[in-house]
């Protein structure tokens, strides 16, 4: 078991440089630093400000091949910083990245974790209920409202869930975030309820499916054949089953507990990392940018690890082959 | 008439469509199985059927355009511009000066007469511009989304999937890698780095959403081609000497058909809701419904509110996504491999 | 003589197809009586699986048993509450299925499978019920039934999981065991080895089972009575001796004849001309009609009622109740 954690972790490592390769192309094969300079420091700043702009961002070193010091190129620099978290300073208004990375975590987990908890915890239930009632009007209902739910884009949620309640009913502040404790809520409310109902539709279809295919297996038909009732199936022996392809979804999912949904952050402002991302997109901040989607691949790689650890605690197939 | 002109480009690519749609259903057609999996499809969302026939249709008629011809009135200018069919369905100057609210007489700001009172349906957006011919010219650049994007997803899945999947080895470990490492990105993410690398232009969003687009898909046709190749009969026509290609081409393409259509349709809702998204975040295309739901933004905040910009974008996004996802429902059930062999 | 422990009197199980409702158990009517094995046999897709879970009532959705009287233990089974059918399952009467791969909850031990059988029925400890799966391991000849016990289904054989089935189905003593071709996704050799196991514990616990099948040699291992399925109907049953050595529906003559035999070495194989005729296709009389070459116009135009040949012995067919009337 232990050699299966160490293996993949190194496949995940071996996965992170490609996705370092992926971003230098993307990033710095385009990019032209002059116009890069202009566009942080101002049209029409003169030439020697902006050069040196270039120079103190590292953006005028040769791109791939240094002839006199091989190591001094923009791609040692970029693998060089990104692995060691050095990501130094935005392009837009030369804060340090690290820095606001930090202080835009916390908003963020603020508003992602409560939706992931308890979209999980409610897409499930729901699902339950729905797939118990299966092939009743019930369960149809409920398909018809999944397929409603998934077809209407997220920023007609946003904006209905602003209009109706934030303006028409007033219960909570359109938008604005406040970090003291009593009214850290009240700001929260609205876009956590918005991303919850947003992602139900989704996720329920998805599970309702697992669990109905779970019940349709045979060993149910065992169960049953030896007098197991309908509840004591499903929660002893449909459940444990079905939690595997959940899984995977859920964990899934994780890191967007940090790129922290860029529409509910920017719409309701809430100065967390999505927010950054969104001012990034508009200033064309292609350091911040970069950090960012390299924190978010990271995230993913060892969430998808995580999850093939925990396949082989849930799935006792995989734990003893 | 210079054959480098967007607008005949843009007739010429329509044609080719149009001739290639054809042949897919003349070949479709003559096999059993897609002729009575296509009429089980009709027998059971005719709604939706008729729905996204007719946004294909609008689509199709604001695909087509020229210069000149056709009614009068406007100034030079607007009468030189190329206009599509749908376009020629309004005045060539049925622009206000800004916001008018439907079937208005008057501005909305000011009150001064329009120019064409009483006959904008859907009212007029900040720049004046009819809503309803905006919502309508909307539909092409939803097709254009889901059409040309799918068109790039799909042949490259299948290609690098039944590689993978089908010769092993070293190519199905640099597949995996280069799978990997795409989908360890966030799909948001890197659609945006992409488009922030490559352009804004709309060609330039769909290839950005086709890169990110590939790897679900080619993850199913790799499994399953894994699945086939182990299958009897292919070992069969591999024992009778039937060349590689032969047996992807005859056997295994064949065999991941029903996935390609499934995963089309299901494909299509998910493009065309996340160029709303990147509409938002103002890298979007032009003229999308996406980009009309953004405006809205500021329109509502206003008192009294604009909604008609708003709702009509809305109400056409919402009508196409819930049409083709309802019949990519019915499209999977139909298909379902269990169920494939019994139909008679 | 004691009452059947399963008694089925014109059962009627449909499918819906095609807009219609389709018969899969057609007007079928059979005993078993106390610890007799009743062999029903038959082809593929001819019923018999629906009939044994008509008869338990886990016929799955959306089929369902339309009409009938299925008598199950002195208790009439249609006419249970939910509650009181899981309470006969696995205690009165027991099942078990052909393919032991899937049967078994892949993420649970089959000792604890095996005790949550025990314990749906009986207020027993945890510890206790794990001494009698132990005990129950054993007899059904698992080997070191003590480290089996904390085994999955993946690290088990075919065959071993089977034997975990019979002995959850046993645990409980049961009157009626109903086994749905116990043998046929195993290796020949380790068929012999259930089919030899199931006659023993059938002595020793004097059993009733059902024993569904289509291996002919199975019937004679084990069977005392048979009765034949064709088309969601029974077209003949009776003592197996009877059967066996006087067959008198076509279809059965038929099916007997085509059991390869080393008597016959070196003759033609014989076969029942043409295929079984899809639900959808059914004629409206006799159903082996299209196939009988003693068919005669009434057959095709009237279903033929059950005619008794001899003790115990039924055959539906118009052709032989002419021959026995004379």
């Amino acid at each position: 078991m232990l050699a299966y954690i160490v293996r993949r972790t190194a496949y995940g490592f071996v996965v992170v440089l490609g996705v370092l390769l992926l971003l230098f192309a993307l990033f710095f094969l385009y990019a032209e630093p002059i116009e890069m300079a202009r566009r942080a420091v101002g049209e029409k700043a003169p030439p020697e400000v902006l050069e040196q702009w270039v120079v103190n961002h590292g953006y005028d070193k040769p791109t791939w091949w240094n002839a006199e010091s091989p190591a001094d190129t923009m791609l040692v620099d970029h693998f060089r910083s990104m692995l060691t978290f050095d990501f130094g300073r935005s392009d837009a208004d030369d804060s340090p990245i690290l820095e606001r990375i930090r202080t835009g975590m916390g908003p963020s987990l603020a508003l992602t974790l409560p939706i992931f908890t308890f979209g999980v915890l409610l897409g499930v239930g729901l699902s339950l209920f729905v797939a118990y009632f299966r092939e009743t009007y019930i369960d149809r209902m409920g398909v018809v409202l999944c397929v409603l739910g998934m077809s209407l884009s997220i920023l007609l949620y946003i904006i209905g869930g602003q209009f109706l309640i934030g303006k028409t009913l007033r219960w909570f502040p359109i938008s604005g975030f406040d970090t003291s404790p009593a009214v850290v809520l009240r700001f929260l409310a609205l876009p956590v309820l918005v991303g919850l109902v947003e992602g139900l539709g989704g996720s329920v279809r998805f599970y309702r499916t697992v669990f109905i295919e779970e019940t349709g297996r045979d060993y149910v038909r065992t169960a049953r054949a030896k007098g197991c009732g309908d509840g004591r199936i499903m929660a002893r022996h449909v459940l444990h089953n079905a939690m595997i392809p959940i899984l995977t979804r859920v964990v899934v999912s994780i890191p967007f507990l940090f790129t922290g949904s860029l529409l509910l952050e920017s719409f309701f402002g809430i100065p967390g990392l999505g927010s950054m991302m969104v001012d990034a997109i508009h200033g064309n901040d292609f350091a911040t940018l970069r950090a960012m989607v390299y924190i978010g691949a990271l995230l993913f790689i060892v969430a998808q690890i995580l999850t093939d650890i925990a396949y082989t605690l849930v799935d006792p197939r995989v734990r003893l082959s | 008439m210079s054959l480098a002109e967007p607008h005949v480009i843009s007739n010429i690519v329509v044609a080719l469509l149009l001739a290639g749609a054809v042949a897919i259903f003349a070949t479709a057609r003559r096999s059993d199985l897609w002729r009575q999996a296509g009429r089980e499809l009709i027998r059971r969302r005719p709604i939706a059927i008729v729905t996204i026939t007719l946004f294909v249709c609008v689509a199709l008629l604001d695909s087509v355009a020229w210069v000149g011809g056709g009614a009068g009135g406007g100034n030079a200018l607007e009468q030189s511009r190329p206009r599509s069919v749908i376009d020629r369905m309004f005045a060539p100057d049925f622009k206000e000066k800004s916001y008018s609210a439907p079937l208005a007489d008057v501005e909305f700001y000011g009150g001064a007469d329009l120019t064409h009172p009483g006959s904008h349906l859907l009212g007029t957006d900040i720049l004046g511009r009819d809503v309803l011919q905006l919502t309508l010219k909307g539909a092409r650049v939803a097709l254009l989304i889901g059409g040309l994007t799918s068109l790039i997803v799909i042949p490259l899945a299948l290609l690098m999937g039944i590689s993978a999947g089908y010769f092993g080895g070293r190519i199905d470990d640099i597949v995996f890698f280069v799978v990997s490492t795409l989908a360890s990105i966030p799909t948001l993410l890197l659609l945006i780095a992409l488009i922030m690398a490559l352009g804004h232009g709309p060609v330039q969003v769909c290839v950005a959403m086709g890169v990110t687009g590939w790897v679900g898909f080619c993850r199913i046709v790799r499994g399953e081609t894994f699945k086939l190749r182990e299958l009897d009969y292919v070992q069969a026509a591999r024992a009778l000497g039937v060349s590689e290609v032969g047996i992807i081409l005859r056997h295994i393409l064949p065999n991941l058909m029903h996935l390609v259509v499934i995963t089309f349709v299901l494909l299509f809702s998910g493009l065309v809701l996340s160029e709303a998204i990147l509409s938002y975040l103002g890298i979007g295309i032009n003229g999308s419904w996406g980009q009309m739901i953004d405006q809205a933004r500021d329109e509502l905040a206003r008192d009294p509110i604009i909604w008609w910009n708003l709702v009509a974008a809305s109400t056409a996004l919402f009508a196409l996504i819930l049409s083709v996802n309802f019949v990519g429902d019915a499209v999977r059930d139909i298909l379902d491999p269990k169920t494939l062999g019994e139909r008679r | 003589m004691s009452a059947p422990v399963l008694r089925l009197v014109d059962v009627l199980t449909t499918f819906p197809a095609e807009g219609r409702r389709i018969p899969v158990v057609d007007r079928v009517s059979l005993e078993v009586d106390e610890g007799e094995v009743l062999a029903l046999v038959g082809e593929s897709g001819c019923g018999k699986s629906m009939t044994a879970l008509s008869a338990m009532r886990l016929v799955p959705k959306p089929g369902r048993v339309e009409s009938g009287h299925i008598q199950l233990c002195d208790r009439d089974v249609l006419g249970m509450s939910v509650n009181e059918m899981r309470a006969v399952r696995g205690r009165d009467a027991a099942m078990i299925f052909q393919e032991p791969m899937t049967s078994l909850n892949p993420v649970q031990t089959v000792g604890a499978q095996v005790v949550e059988a025990i314990r749906l029925h009986e207020r027993a400890s945890f510890d206790a019920a794990r001494a009698r799966t132990i005990e129950l391991f054993d007899r059904v000849q698992i080997p070191d039934p003590e480290q089996r016990f904390d085994a999955y289904p993946h690290q088990l054989s075919g065959g071993l999981k089977q034997r975990v089935m019979i002995a959850m189905a046993v645990s409980m003593r049961p009157k009626l065991l109903i086994a749905d071709e116990p043998s046929t996704a195993l290796d020949v050799t380790i068929q012999a080895q259930i089919l030899e196991l199931l006659r023993e514990l059938q002595r020793e616990l004097g059993t009733a089972i059902l024993l569904i099948t289509h291996d002919l040699g199975v019937v004679n291992e084990l069977a005392d009575r048979i009765a034949v399925m064709y088309a969601s109907r029974v077209i003949e049953q009776g003592d197996r001796v009877d059967v066996l050595a006087s067959a008198r529906h076509p279809y059965t003559e038929g099916l007997l004849r085509s059991v390869p035999s080393s008597a016959r070495h070196g003759e033609a194989l014989h076969e029942i001309a043409g295929v079984v005729p899809s639900p959808l296709e059914w004629p409206a009389g006799c159903r082996f009609s299209t196939r009988c070459h003693r068919m005669e116009d009434r057959c095709v135009e009237a279903v033929p009622a059950s005619t008794p040949v001899g003790p115990g012995h039924t055959v539906d067919c118009f052709v032989v109740a002419d021959e026995v009337a004379r």
